[in-house]
């Protein structure tokens, strides 16, 4: 064995928007959770909530996507305890924990015009009636599937990240006008 | 574009969506017991009805959940939409105009 | 330009603010709030284009949206240039350069004026009658001769330099239309929080409001009523204002697409600003409040510079200050127009009437004509000028008696007026009804298919008072409140008219070309031809005289058709029936349609962790799929070719690296997971054991193959699915669309993995040399970690899943690490490995290396109709299993028929020729055409391990052909091959197990 340091993480390089409308955000841990017929908490994850919606910060937290699948984002590092707790919490129950911390990227989009931004893109209704804080949904941006996120100020999106730089480079181009 | 009932997400756009062709035609639970006619009778023929129709549809970009839902094929609107493994609900309306 | 056209006060422009533009290079001077076509009319300019098909001079015929002649190319500067805009639409701008089209040398003086002259030749149908003979005449002469004489303006010829954008858009309530009916219904709408959105195709928001004169709401003038309403809206948080955005399309469940003009008002835009931007809105209800059109009059030379629609006459007198003329003669068959000749005179200007009913027909209206010449009983026959108006001759007309005796009224403007059409275009688009009200001579909207209703003009309601009542209660009504108001609007609106379809003349009807559409010059006569030669349906009609099909789409001209086509057919109106309407209601730019969607947004373009380093390396790529990967890595002074040789050459002999991180991964995980897999795939899965990988074929239920990749156990309940590139999702979707549908009953989850592992190959002879230093918690050694193994360890201090794979015929591991630690990975690997001469590889030579070794590629050499058998890989379809996705399909007759195209090699007898792929095979190239095809050539490379061309093929009953000699189409004729083994190198497969085999080699 070579005494090589641990390879380092490297995150899709993605610009940061004018006016701070569009921006990358930090590497962070996250699992695709498919468990059914479960409704509580797992892992320190609030698993309770309807579809379409997300619970938690927004550094933590559980988008339930789908009848049964939960995307979980937590802060990059947390990811190996959360799995043990999760994992230790569903014992004895039919799940699949995927872990997807490289497999996603995250973009913020914020601001007044954030929800103008993304329906550039988005063909759903992003209003405060429609898609309240803790609203979350996988959907399509422009051509790219994504999910987006809202809780705390603003939206995060989330996509897989090879389309990164077409979902930043949309949300970018777009944003112009609002910067 | 079609506003597509996901009975899981409620109406969406149908970009998010993709038809998968006429519902409930079951894979045959024991494929070799069927004759050539009986097999290609399931593999391909398909009804393409002028009126109510039943399609399965997938929420790819949404919960992606496959589901049924009776569509009119000649106004496009949604009659009724719901979960696999439900029967095809009765229709009021089918048979009339 | 002088502005002697410009009334010394009055209209809406902004007479502070002076600006100019050019037309055919010379300068017009305007106000800020003139259209062009008002500015034009202010200079005195009536002469603004030719028509389409016989080069007619043409002036401005209307004020909006439906202008059927004045179009003109716009240039705001490179890449802005854009052809047919109308003028009536366009707003005067400083610095804009407008030019006409249609015609050369010059507008003045035109060439193809000469069509005029030929005009009975150029009738409907003329070029189906005459361009039928000689058949071979076609293609050559005239189909290029009809498209460069076809058309209207010249397409630009470089990049559009401007920004579009989308917008997806919810709202309670979209009104279209902001004239009287859409300001009511916005305000009713709004009243109680409900999200509106009023969109209205022009610059200021107030429509048929804005030219009036007289009229009052409430007791204060039009302009104030428009002012104040349009300050209540934009006070209200829920309502959204888009003036100078159009309304085009109304598609289904209540799909509302609108086009906003955001920056060509502009002098010097924001460059942060789009130039337009598209609208998707989606609102609950919307309501309709479009207007109506007006009609011109059908008579010979009714086309002439200076006639236009009356109430056109009115807007420019009083929206813009300008006369068009200083002698207007207005001729018409009802009451709005006298209106408009009310106002012209008001401005000071010489007025006639000429109305064709009789003096007993006329109402009301004649109150507001005090002191204006009326010629009731009146029709017109013709109109005198050349590139201008001189003149309307007009004579008395009395039903059964005939016209009487001719007169020439001097004029230098017409206002015509044949009545009204509403415009019901969007209601249409819906789906909904129509129904023929013949009291108003007019299609009106009946029975809705969506949530819509109209309001105003547009239901063919005429009068202000109704208008806007009827817009209060349809904007309250959609917004679920079903409350009313009454305006009190006067004086009373002048409504009602005779129809008229082409005016009675003492000419020969034959000889007569009064026109129905200008845009396209269809005549009354043409419809009289096409229904002489058997075209009676309406559509035919349509087609076969392109009434309507104009980019007006023939708002000023359908209802004159249709009334004609009535007329000859002797049917009523709603027997003939109506064209259908489809959008967009007006021209829409490719601009808004594509918006972002261009340059590096077109579509995404995928990349892999360690594309960047790549790039970095000098790599050359090429597309798969939506990835873009590296083709192969040239050094200084290599072609493609001689890189493709080195490469393939370190991986025989040595180790090369290559990224195959875009290859796809599904995580199959559950108790049922070994189950789902052995239905899913042809080949056995429940005594793989964990630790190891099997190559599988994925068929769809016909018997297909549709993917292929190598599937790694992990634990009992866990696999590793690898897919090819393209397939990722598909191979998903396939497993999901079984696990939903037909097996809800396993226990089994899958998940994508492909963008969480990034995949380094490293093949070769050396690769476990190279691997080895970087690895804990795994044993690399031969016997403890075999071919098609799979082991979890960590490689450079990171989680990998280290699979011992090869799609080279070498020995080869796949190390899959998670992505950010890629490069890392690749770096160190690649670091170690140049002291063996480590390559990095790209996807040219690794299609070249599979191919020497036989391994086939799905979608290369297979095209969804090729079974396991058909690539001789039928050993891998299990005999034993009950039922899997495709085995009842693989039974039937005709996958077992020995002439099934079936995978071979093909060497080509020269030793020289690289076939090409897709090349057909023949047996006997003398045979007659067509001949029998035998097959194709699949993949095809110069093989840099053997020295000599290699290709696989698909060749009918291809594996008893053995030695065979075969003929391959190329470029230059048939080339002779010999059917082969498909497999080049190292045929037992000893090598992936690091034994050497160099007899394979070069042999």
């Amino acid at each position: 064995m070579l005494d090589t340091p641990k390879a380092a993480r490297r995150t899709p390089v993605l610009p940061v928007g004018k006016g701070g409308i569009v921006s990358p955000l930090p590497p962070a841990d996250r699992f695709v959770l498919r468990l059914k017929g479960f409704s509580g908490t797992a892992g320190g994850f609030d698993l309770s909530g309807a579809l379409n919606t997300a619970h938690g910060m927004a550094e933590r937290f559980a988008a339930r996507l789908g009848p049964d699948e939960w995307l979980l984002v937590l802060p990059e590092g947390e990811g190996a305890a959360a799995q043990a707790a999760l994992e230790a919490d569903l014992v004895g129950r039919f799940f699949s924990l995927v872990a997807v911390g490289h497999r996603n990227v995250g973009i913020a989009v914020t601001g007044p015009h954030a929800a103008d931004v993304l329906n550039a893109g988005i063909a759903l209704d992003l209003s405060d009636a429609a898609f309240p804080q803790g609203s979350a949904t996988r959907t399509l941006l422009g051509k790219a599937d994504v999910v987006v996120v809202r809780l705390g100020s603003g939206f995060r999106v989330e996509c897989w990240r090879s389309f990164a730089p077409y979902v930043s480079g949309f949300l970018t181009e777009v944003a112009q006008e609002f910067a | 574009m079609l506003l597509v009932p996901c009975p899981y997400c409620g109406p969406r756009p149908e970009v998010e969506f993709h038809c998968g062709g006429e519902a409930h035609i079951a894979r045959p639970a024991d494929p070799n017991a069927l004759d050539d006619a009986q097999w290609a009778e399931y593999l391909f023929v398909r009804t393409s009805n002028k009126g109510v129709h039943a399609e399965r549809w997938l929420h790819s970009h949404g919960c992606g959940r496959w589901f049924n839902a009776l569509r009119n094929t000649v106004s496009d609107s949604f009659l009724a939409s719901y979960e696999m493994g439900q029967p095809r609900p009765a229709l009021p309306t089918e048979g009339g105009k | 330009m002088a502005q002697s056209n410009r009334l010394p006060s009055g209209g809406r422009i902004d007479r502070a603010k002076p600006l100019a533009f050019t037309f055919n290079g010379k300068s017009v001077d305007g106000f800020a709030g003139d259209t062009v076509a008002s500015a034009l009319l202010a200079n005195g300019i009536r002469l603004v284009g030719r028509s389409f098909k016989y080069h007619r001079p043409r002036g401005i015929l209307t004020h909006g949206s439906d202008e059927p002649n004045a179009l003109l190319k716009v240039d705001r500067g490179p890449g802005r240039a854009d052809p047919n805009n109308r003028a009536t639409v366009i707003e005067a701008v400083g610095g804009l350069k407008l030019s006409s089209q249609n015609h050369w040398p010059s507008l003045e003086h035109d060439i193809g004026a000469v069509n005029d002259r030929l005009s009975p030749v150029l009738v409907a149908g003329f070029y189906y009658k005459t361009f039928m003979w000689p058949r071979s005449f076609w293609d050559k002469l005239y189909e290029p001769k009809i498209r460069a004489a076809a058309g209207l303006g010249v397409a630009p010829d470089v990049p559009d330099a401007d920004r579009y954008v989308h917008r997806n858009a919810h709202c309670d309530v979209l009104v279209v239309g902001a004239g009287p009916a859409g300001l009511a219904a916005a305000l009713a709408a709004s009243e109680n929080g409900r999200r509106v959105i009023l969109a209205d195709e022009q610059a200021e928001m107030g429509g048929s409001l804005l030219a009036e004169r007289t009229a009052t709401i409430d007791g204060v003038s039009a302009a104030q009523w428009v002012a104040h309403a349009l300050t209540t809206l934009a006070g209200r948080a829920n309502v959204t204002l888009l003036p100078r955005t159009t309304a085009f399309g109304y598609y289904n469940h209540n799909h509302v697409v609108l086009t906003e003009r955001v920056t060509d008002h502009l002098e010097r835009p924001d460059p942060k600003l789009p130039r337009e931007r598209l609208w998707q809105v989606r609102p609950a209800e919307v309501v309709i409040a479009t207007g109506a059109h007006e009609r011109p009059l059908s008579f010979a030379d009714n086309d002439r510079p200076g006639i236009m629609l009356a109430e056109s006459v009115r807007t420019y007198i009083n929206r813009y200050g300008v006369a068009p003329g200083r002698r207007i003669v207005f001729a018409t068959n009802g009451a709005s127009a006298y209106a408009a000749a009310a106002d012209a005179k008001a401005a000071g200007l010489d007025v006639t009437i000429v109305d064709t009913r009789p003096e007993s027909a006329i109402g009301p209206e004649k109150a507001l004509a005090a002191g204006i010449e009326i010629l009731a009983g009146h029709t017109v026959v013709g109109s005198t000028g050349g590139k201008g108006l001189t003149g309307l001759i007009v004579a008395p007309f009395t039903a059964g008696k005939g016209v009487g005796a001719r007169r020439t009224l001097p004029c230098d403007c017409a206002g015509i007026s044949g009545g009204w059409t509403p415009s019901v275009h969007l209601f249409s688009q819906s789906r909904g009804k129509l129904i023929f009200r013949a009291d108003i001579d007019a299609f009106v909207p009946g029975i809705s298919v969506q949530k819509e209703r109209s309001a105003g003009a547009c239901k063919g309601t005429y009068g202000l008072s109704a208008i806007l009542a009827e817009g209060w209660a349809a904007g309250s009504g959609a917004a679920g409140a079903d409350g009313s108001r009454l305006f009190a609007a006067a004086p009373a609106t002048p409504t009602g008219f005779a129809p008229a379809r082409v005016l009675p003349t003492d000419d020969d009807p034959k000889k007569v070309r009064a026109f129905l559409d200008f845009q396209n010059d269809v005549t009354a006569k043409d419809i009289r031809l096409a229904v002489r030669e058997g075209f009676e349906s309406v559509e035919h009609v349509k087609r076969y005289t392109t009434n309507g099909m104009a980019s007006d789409q023939g708002k000023t001209s359908n209802m004159a058709a249709l009334g004609l086509l009535s007329e000859i057919l002797e049917k009523p109106i709603p027997q003939v029936g109506t064209t259908t309407f489809r959008p967009p209601y007006t021209p829409v730019t490719f601009g808004a349609i594509i918006g972002s969607a261009r340059g590096q947004l077109f579509d995404p373009i995928r990349t892999a962790p360690l594309h960047e380093w790549a790039v970095e390396h000098g790599a050359k790529f090429e597309n798969v799929s939506l990835w873009r990967r590296a083709w192969y890595f040239p050094k200084a002074g290599e072609d493609m070719h001689a890189a493709v040789a080195r490469e393939c050459k370190a991986v025989r002999e040595s180790v090369g690296i290559f990224d195959a991180s875009t290859l796809g991964k599904i995580e199959v995980k559950g108790p049922d997971a070994a189950e789902f897999l052995n239905r899913i795939y042809p080949n056995a899965w429940l005594k793989l054991e964990p630790g190891k990988c099997r190559y599988g074929l994925m068929l769809k239920e016909d018997g297909f193959i549709f993917d292929d990749g190598v599937v790694a156990r992990l634990a009992p309940d866990l696999f590793h699915v690898t897919t090819t590139t393209g397939g990722a999702p598909r191979v998903l979707a396939h497993m999901e669309d079984y696990l939903q549908t037909e097996w809800p009953d396993l226990n089994v989850f899958a998940t994508s993995t492909t963008e969480e592992w990034a995949v380094i190959a490293l093949q070769g002879p050396k690769a476990r040399d190279v691997l080895q230093p970087f690895v804990t918690g795994i044993d690399l050694a031969g016997e403890a970690f075999p071919h098609m193994a799979v082991r979890v360890g960590e490689i450079c201090g990171v989680p990998t899943r280290l699979m011992r794979v090869s799609f080279t015929g070498e020995m080869g591991f796949e190390i899959n690490v998670p992505a950010d630690h890629a490069r890392a990975v690749w770096e160190a690997l690649y670091d170690y490995g140049q002291r063996f001469g480590i390559t990095p590889y790209g996807t040219e030579a690794m299609h070249v290396l599979r191919a020497e070794r036989g391994f086939i590629i799905v979608g290369q050499e297979t095209d969804g109709t090729v079974t396991p058998e058909d690539l001789g890989l039928g050993g891998m379809v299990s005999k034993v299993k009950r039922d899997f996705v495709g085995k009842r399909s693989l039974a039937r007759p005709d996958m077992a028929l020995a002439d099934r195209k079936q995978l071979v090699g093909l060497a080509s007898l020269d030793g020289r020729t690289v076939l090409d792929e897709g090349a057909q095979i023949v047996a006997d190239p003398a045979q007659a055409v067509p001949m029998t095809m035998l097959g194709h050539v699949t993949s095809s490379y110069l093989s840099p391990s053997l020295g000599h061309p290699i290709a696989l093929a698909l060749v009918a009953g291809g594996r008893t052909r053995m030695g065979e000699t075969l003929h391959v189409t190329t470029p230059a004729g048939f080339t002779t091959v010999k059917v082969t083994a498909p497999v080049f190198v190292d045929p037992e497969g000893k090598r992936v197990n690091g034994v050497q085999t160099e007899g394979a080699l070069h042999a």
